[in-house]
């Protein structure tokens, strides 16, 4: 069984169908790549799987219906990384990591908020993972981008959920930290863990993701493994785009080069 | 003086030695506060008095005149520095306090029509009920906002649009007072002063300010997951629509209780907040009760400078707080501009 099993959603937003009809599949240990053009609808589906947009159609979880999980135990079981790296106050990057362990907080009125040995282990193990552990006493926002968004990253994976969802992650990193925290996704997800990424970079996509899914206009156009989806033929009808691919060390890349004329594109992108 | 620095990344309670040191300024200042006044007394007298052991004149003073308004200060202070604190951490804006919403201008505008329809002489109830069915008002509208989903930005713009209204329909009543008396009474009243207070009024507001504080504090530990922005906090569990109601109907039951026994105090909300922040690690959640009890102790402080300032007249409390918190709050302003946009 999958992890997460969606089928037949729908998301409609000021009356336009941002999502339509899209179903897929991630199993445990897997992980998932959204790519698309802009406003395809790639990060309005990872908001509906996150619940934070009303949806039609159905989201399940180990077989569960997501919407009908209380919101503290779905929390612990998804894990949701926004896109930009807004933190409002200078807090410390320990401290930050720390509040993905709030899901599992007592009430109030319990004496609640004295973390456990789970809670201290789950820390230093996301800071580990993120390779962050000289900063734990550094103020967020004193960091660069790139350790910035390893810290989001580290408070993401200290949830410990099974299921992550990250919404462009590595967009506004330089060419080393990109791959460094796409290495540090992979390695999360060869642990057992479960990812789906929103990715504008064709070539992380194909090097680091079991499966793509390629959106266009709120619809799935393709899924399935990297090499299936990043055809010549996709690139050019929904990106509009020639790209150079090739093999190197056994992985394929993909090269965006030249814009080309979108056949059939204006038929797709109605509704 | 607070630091951090646990090798286990989790937070503590830490800020203990902080809110232990404002208790300990607190209870300092409100000593000395029973001290000073037209007639000073030693800290003999004034322990006498409390215990009722000195002379009868030392307990009147300091029983019914001087006690009533180290209360009303402790009370005004908790209420405008934990709102203030709340309100920046829930609209993620340091530049969020008790005033933005319209909260304390909707009860200014109730106690100033009781003062323009000269109906405020009738009983001492009248006033401060006025106040506070305005601001319980404001709160139901801005309620009804929060709960139709609207983000904090639209909360925001209501705030401003419903103060700048209780601002307009305050002057239009100043506009036409038709004596002079009736000006004076309403501008004296909107300056903000705890001076001439009984403990009638201190019980009138004391309940309100308390259920108030305790819905502000039962929202401390999802303050500081909102640090993540609203759809990361929403993801770990928090429910922003109940956050959204405890902080305004906390923010409104005690700034609107206090408001209506002591007039329009500003800035307190706003400064004591920023001055704070640094000392709990900047988190919002950990800085409500520092920032209470640092309002508290700023109230009192101010309370206690009018006195020993030597002015014609004892200067009101609200113009000293504005005195020193407008141009304090400019020099943040101008030292982190990036902070506040």
């Amino acid at each position: 069984m999958s992890l997460l099993e969606v089928s037949g959603l729908e998301v409609v937003l000021g009356g336009k169908a941002c999502v339509r009809d899209l179903s897929l599949k991630v199993g445990e240990g897997e992980l998932l790549g959204l790519i698309g053009p802009n406003g395809a609808g790639k990060s309005t589906l990872v908001k509906a799987i996150a619940q934070l947009l009303p949806y039609r159609g159905r989201i399940r979880l180990n077989g569960q219906d997501l919407a009908r999980v209380e919101a503290r135990e779905r929390a612990r079981r998804i894990a949701y990384l926004s896109q930009g790296d807004a933190v409002q106050w200078p807090i410390a990057v320990q401290d930050l990591v720390a509040l993905g362990r709030h899901p599992y907080r007592g009430s109030w009125w319990r004496g609640a908020g004295t973390p456990g040995a789970e809670d201290r282990a789950a820390v230093d193990a996301a800071l580990r993972a993120a390779d962050i552990q000289h900063l734990r006493h550094r103020k967020v926002t004193e960091l660069s981008g790139g350790e910035r968004a390893r810290a989001r990253l580290a408070r993401v994976l200290a949830v410990q959920a099974p299921l992550i969802l990250a919404d462009e992650p590595v967009a506004a990193l330089d060419p080393r930290h990109q791959i460094q925290v796409m290495a540090l996704l992979r390695e999360h997800c060869n642990q057992g863990g479960s990812l789906i990424l929103v990715l504008h970079d064709l070539t992380l996509a194909s090097r680091f993701c079991d499966q793509l899914l390629l959106l266009d206009g709120g619809a799935g156009i393709a899924l399935g493994a990297p090499a299936q989806v990043l055809t010549a033929q996709h690139l050019r009808s929904v990106y509009g785009i020639r790209a150079i691919t090739g093999v190197h060390e056994g992985l394929d890349y993909v090269l965006p080069w030249a814009c080309e004329p979108r056949e059939g594109k204006s038929e797709m992108t109605q509704g | 003086m607070i630091d951090t620095a646990h090798s286990d990344g989790l937070p503590r309670r830490r800020p203990l030695p902080l809110n232990l040191l404002l208790v300990g300024l607190l209870l300092a200042l409100s000593l000395v506060s029973l001290r000073f006044g037209s007639a000073p007394l030693s800290l003999g007298e004034v322990v006498g008095g409390l215990l009722g052991t000195g002379p009868e004149e030392h307990r009147l003073i300091v029983q019914q005149i001087r006690l009533p308004r180290v209360a009303l200060a402790w009370l005004v202070g908790l209420a405008l520095g934990a709102s203030g604190a709340a309100l920046q951490g829930l609209l993620r804006n340091p530049l969020a306090e008790p005033g933005l919403l319209g909260i304390s201008s909707s009860a200014g505008l109730g106690a100033v029509l009781t003062l323009y329809f000269g109906i405020s002489a009738m009983s001492l109830w009248i006033l401060p009920a006025a106040a506070m069915t305005f601001a319980l008002l404001a709160t139901l509208l801005l309620y009804a906002l929060a709960r139709a989903g609207s983000n904090n930005l639209t909360l925001i713009l209501a705030g401003v649009a419903l103060s700048s209204l209780a601002g307009a329909l305050t002057s239009l009543a100043l506009n036409l007072a038709p004596d002079p008396g009736g000006v004076q009474d309403i501008l004296l009243w909107l300056l903000g002063s705890i001076s001439d207070r009984s403990f009638e009024e201190v019980w009138l507001c004391l309940p309100f300010v308390l259920i108030g504080l305790g819905l502000l504090f039962m929202a401390a530990p999802a303050l500081d997951v909102l640090s993540l922005g609203e759809a990361e906090a929403a993801t770990l569990g928090v429910d922003l629509g109940r956050l959204r109601r405890l902080i305004i109907l906390g923010s409104a039951l005690s700034v609107g209780a206090t408001v209506a026994v002591t007039g329009t105090i500003g800035f307190v909300g706003l400064v004591v907040p920023h001055l704070l922040r640094r000392f709990v690690a900047y988190r919002p959640g950990r800085l409500l009760l520092a920032s209470a009890l640092g309002g508290a102790v700023l109230v009192l402080a101010a309370d206690i400078s009018v006195r020993l300032l030597d002015t014609p007249r004892e200067l009101m409390l609200g113009v000293v707080t504005a005195l020193i918190g407008a141009p304090f709050f400019l020099g943040l302003v101008l030292r982190s501009r990036r902070d506040l946009l």
